[in-house]
C-alpha cells in the first residue's frame, strides 16, 4: 500500500475564471462571479442573483477541444475543460490511457439543465428531434464517462453524487484506491452546470438570497447558485516522484450527520465528527491548521452549525477561515472540487483568500471570517469542509510538502 | 479483498424480501417491464413518515433493515448505495411541477427527496447510523461501485458494511427510454426473453442490500472472492479474454467454476458477448437473471443476489437455468455489462 497521496495537478472553471490562473487572480483581486442571469432563462431572473461561466456551450467546446457535442450537456463540457487543465498541469495528458489512471468525477445534475428543456418531449410519443439524444446523457455517469472518453481514459472511472459533499467524496474515494494500491495516478473532482430544476429546488427551501451572498454574516439570506468544475490530480508517491507537488492529502473524513434529510442539526455534530476524524488521520493537532475553506453556504442553519462546530473543534484559536463560495456561489457537486483547487493555491502561492461581502458578526459565534487578502503567508496545512443533503458530511485536509 | 455475504435484503418484481423463499413461485409480466412486488412497510417504517416516502425510498429502507435483521447488525459500518438514476418518481415530480406550472407554486418536498443520496441518508437516519456513508452514480457498473468501496472498507478494518444498489422504472421512465430503443417494440411474456429476437430488452427495477465483513456469520451467504470491472473493450473476443485473465489472476481455471450468471437481457447484440463467453464454460451450468427482475443499470446485484442464494442453498432453481447441466454450486462466476460499454467479474465461494 503506498501510505502518501500529492497533489500534482489542477484544474477549474468557474464564473471567476476559465482557468486556474483567472481564477487566482480574482480570488486575489476579490473579483467576485455573482451577477444577475444572463444565460439561464428562469422566471427567478430578476431576485436570484447567480454565478454563471460566461461562455456558451459552443464557446465551452471550442475551448475544451470536444470533438463531439451532440448530445453533451453543459455540465460534461464544463467538466471536459476542468479535467483536461488539471492532467495536462500533472502533465500525464500522454498517458491517460493507461489502466493505473482513474477519473472519479462528482455531480449533482448530470443533464439535467438540458433535459428540463425537453422533459415534455422526452416522454411525449409524438416528441422528435436531435435533442433526443440528451435522454442518453440525462444521467450523472454519462458526464462522467464522457469526460474520460474525450480524454482518452480507459481505467476505472466513477461517478458520486452525495449531493453538496459529492466531489469531497471523489477526493477521499480516490485517495484510498491509491493507497490500496488499486490505482497510482486519479483525476479528482467535480463539476454541475447551472440549471432551473437547482434554482427552483433551493427557492422553494428559501435558502437562495436575493442579493450577493454573505457567508457568516448575521444577517445573511441564503446562497447564490453557481456553476463550474474544478479537478486535482492526486498520485501515489511513486508515481508523483520529481514531480511539482502542490500538497499532500494528509487527512479526510466522511460520516452522516443521521439529523434530517436537508438540514444539519444546530451544534453542527456532523461537522465536528468529520473535522475531528480528519485531523485524527492526518495526525495533526487543530492549532497545525493554517485556514479553513469552510463549506460557508450562508444558509441561516449552515454557517451556525458549521461555525459552531469550528468553535468546537478549534476553540478559542480559530485558525483564518473564509467561505470561496462568496466569489463562486455554491457550485454544488463541483464545489468540493473548486475548493479543493482554492486550497491547494492558497499552500502554493502562500496566500489566504478572503470572505467577500461580510457585513455583520454572528453573535452566536466568537470569531469572524477573514475578509482582507492574506499574502506572501506560509500555510502549511488546509481544512477544506463539505456538507451535503442526506446530512453527508466530508472534511479534506491538504498539507504541504 | 475476500468478504462474505451476512445478510440480505432483496426487493425485486419476484417475492425475493422474503429470504426464506428461493423463486418457487415465479412472477412474469407482458408489457416489457418487471415492477417490485411489495413487502408491507408499515412493518418497516412509521406509517407517519411513509406518508412523504416514494416508492424508492421505501424500498431502499426496508431492503436495508432486511438485510440487517438477516445478518442480524443494528448499526452497519458504513452505508454505501449505487444507483444509476437515483430517486426518479420524487425527480420528474419535481421537474414536471417546475416546467408545466412555469416554475411557480412548487413544493419542496419532492426536490429534497431527489438527489441520489437521499435512499443513503434516509437508511442512515432510520438507524441512526453517522459513520461513512456515499452513493455512486456510475450507469451500469453503479452496484459494483459500491460494492468495491466496501470490500476496500472491509480491508480497511471496518464491519458490517451495507452495500447496494436501487432503481426505479416510473411510467415516464419507461417510455422515455423506450424512446431511444431501450425496450423491445412489440410486448413479450418476461419468461420468454431469452427466446424473443426482437432489439432492445425490458425494463425492470429493484432495491437490493448487502451486508458484507471479512469474517464469516452465523447466516453466511456466501463470500466474494474477487471482483473487477472493466470499460468499452475493443471487441466481444477482448471480452473472453479479460475473464479468462480474471479467473486467472486469481488462481481459477474455467473448470473451476460450477455456474456461471450472465445478465442476458434478450436484446441480440448485448447477449452476443454473454454467448462468446458461455461457450468458454461448456461444462458450468449457465443462468440468467433478467426475465425475472428486468434490465437497469444496477441489476448486477440480482446476479449477486442469485449466486448467493445458489451458493447458500446449493440448488439452481429451474427458472435460471439456461443450459441442462446441473451442478452442486461452490464457485459462481457473475458476468454483466450495460450497453457494451461497463462489464463487470465476480467470484463468488460457498462457504
Amino acid at each position: 500500500m503506498s501510505t502518501r497521496v500529492f497533489v500534482t495537478g489542477l484544474g477549474t472553471i468557474s464564473s471567476i475564471g476559465n482557468n486556474v490562473e483567472e481564477s487566482y487572480q480574482s480570488l486575489v483581486n476579490s473579483k467576485k462571479g455573482i451577477a444577475s442571469m444572463t444565460r439561464l432563462e428562469s422566471k427567478h431572473k430578476r431576485n436570484r442573483p447567480i454565478a454563471e461561466v460566461n461562455l456558451t456551450n459552443e464557446e465551452l467546446a471550442n475551448f475544451a477541444n470536444v470533438k463531439t457535442l451532440e448530445g453533451c450537456s453543459r455540465t460534461s463540457l464544463l467538466g471536459i475543460v476542468a479535467a483536461r487543465e488539471a492532467a495536462v498541469d500533472a502533465g500525464i495528458s500522454n498517458e491517460l490511457n493507461s489502466e493505473r489512471i482513474g477519473l472519479i468525477s462528482a455531480t449533482t445534475v448530470g443533464g439535467m439543465g438540458e433535459t428540463e428543456l425537453h422533459y415534455r418531449d422526452f416522454i411525449d410519443e409524438n416528441g422528435q428531434g436531435t435533442h433526443l439524444d440528451y435522454i442518453n446523457s440525462h444521467d450523472c455517469g454519462e458526464s462522467t464517462q464522457r469526460i474520460a472518453d474525450e480524454l482518452g481514459m480507459k481505467g476505472y472511472q466513477n461517478t458520486i453524487n452525495t449531493a453538496c459533499s459529492s466531489s469531497a467524496n471523489a477526493i477521499l474515494l480516490g485517495s484510498r484506491l491509491i493507497k490500496h494500491g488499486i490505482l497510482d495516478k486519479v483525476i479528482v473532482g467535480g463539476t454541475d452546470a447551472l440549471c432551473k430544476f437547482t434554482v427552483n429546488g433551493f427557492n422553494t427551501l428559501m435558502i437562495l438570497s436575493d442579493k450577493d451572498t454573505t457567508p457568516f454574516s448575521a444577517h445573511r439570506k441564503g446562497l447564490n447558485l453557481g456553476e463550474g468544475a474544478g479537478f486535482v490530480v492526486i498520485e501515489s508517491e511513486e508515481s508523483a516522484k520529481g514531480k511539482k507537488i502542490y500538497s499532500e492529502v494528509t487527512g479526510y473524513a466522511n460520516g452522516c450527520e443521521a439529523f434530517h434529510q436537508t438540514a444539519s442539526s444546530p451544534e453542527g455534530d456532523g461537522a465536528f465528527q468529520v473535522m475531528t476524524e480528519a485531523l485524527a488521520v492526518a495526525g495533526l493537532q487543530p492549532t497545525d491548521i493554517d485556514y479553513i475553506n469552510a463549506h460557508g453556504t450562508a444558509t441561516e442553519i449552515n454557517d451556525l452549525s458549521e461555525g459552531r462546530a469550528i468553535q468546537r473543534v478549534f476553540g478559542d484559536n480559530v485558525p483564518k477561515v473564509s467561505s470561496t463560495k462568496s466569489y463562486t456561489g455554491h457550485t454544488l457537486g463541483a464545489s468540493g472540487g473548486i475548493e479543493a483547487v482554492y486550497s491547494n493555491l492558497a499552500i502554493d502561492r502562500k496566500t489566504i483568500f478572503p470572505n467577500l461581502s461580510f457585513e455583520e458578526q454572528m453573535p452566536e459565534l466568537g470569531f469572524k471570517p477573514q475578509i482582507e487578502v492574506v499574502q506572501d503567508v506560509e500555510v502549511a496545512n488546509v481544512l477544506s469542509n463539505a456538507f451535503g443533503f442526506g446530512g453527508n458530511n466530508s472534511a479534506v485536509i491538504f498539507s504541504k510538502v | 479483498m475476500k468478504v462474505f455475504i451476512n445478510g440480505i435484503g432483496n426487493i425485486s418484481p419476484q417475492e425475493t424480501w422474503d429470504n426464506s423463499k428461493f423463486l418457487e413461485e415465479v412472477i412474469s409480466s407482458d408489457d416489457n417491464r418487471l415492477l417490485c412486488v411489495e413487502p408491507v412497510y408499515k412493518e418497516y417504517i412509521s406509517p407517519i413518515k411513509l406518508r412523504r416516502m416514494s416508492k424508492i425510498i421505501k424500498r431502499g429502507i426496508a431492503s436495508a433493515l432486511i438485510a440487517l435483521k438477516d445478518a442480524n447488525v443494528e448499526n452497519p459500518g458504513a452505508i454505501i448505495t449505487g444507483t444509476g438514476w437515483g430517486c426518479w418518481a420524487d425527480t420528474e415530480k419535481f421537474l414536471l411541477a417546475m416546467i408545466d406550472q412555469g416554475e411557480e407554486q412548487l413544493a419542496p418536498t419532492a426536490f429534497m427527496q431527489s438527489t441520489h443520496n437521499t435512499v443513503s441518508g434516509q437508511i442512515a437516519i432510520t438507524i441512526k447510523c453517522h459513520n461513512y456513508n456515499s452513493t455512486y452514480v456510475h450507469r451500469g457498473v453503479s452496484f459494483e461501485r459500491s460494492l468495491q468501496d466496501g470490500m476496500m472498507l472491509c480491508v480497511e478494518g471496518n464491519t458490517n458494511v451495507l452495500v447496494g444498489g436501487f432503481d426505479e422504472c416510473t411510467d415516464n421512465f419507461f417510455a422515455m427510454l423506450g424512446r431511444v430503443g431501450s425496450w423491445k417494440k412489440n410486448p413479450i411474456s418476461s419468461l420468454e426473453l431469452f427466446n424473443d429476437n426482437q432489439q432492445g430488452t425490458i425494463g425492470g427495477e429493484a432495491s437490493i442490500a448487502f451486508i458484507i465483513d471479512s469474517n464469516k456469520g452465523e447466516n453466511s451467504y456466501a463470500s466474494i472472492d474477487a471482483m473487477t470491472t472493466f470499460y468499452k473493450p475493443e471487441s466481444n473476443y477482448a471480452v473472453t479474454q479479460k475473464v479468462l485473465s480474471f479467473l486467472k489472476s486469481n488462481g481459477l481455471s474455467v473448470s473451476d467454476i460450477d455456474v456461471i450468471v450472465t445478465g442476458n437481457n434478450g436484446d441480440s447484440l448485448s447477449d452476443e458477448v454473454y454467448n462468446l463467453v458461455l461457450q468458454e464454460f461448456p461444462e458450468a451450468a449457465h443462468t440468467g437473471f433478467k426475465h425475472l427482475c428486468g434490465q437497469f443499470d444496477t441489476s448486477t446485484a440480482f446476479g449477486t443476489w442469485l449466486a448467493a442464494k445458489m451458493l447458500k442453498t446449493q440448488s439452481i432453481p429451474s427458472v435460471v437455468k439456461l443450459n441442462d447441466v446441473n451442478k452442486a454450486p461452490s464457485k459462481v462466476l457473475v458476468v454483466n455489462h450495460q450497453n457494451k460499454e461497463n462489464y463487470s467479474l465476480q467470484i463468488l465461494s460457498k462457504c
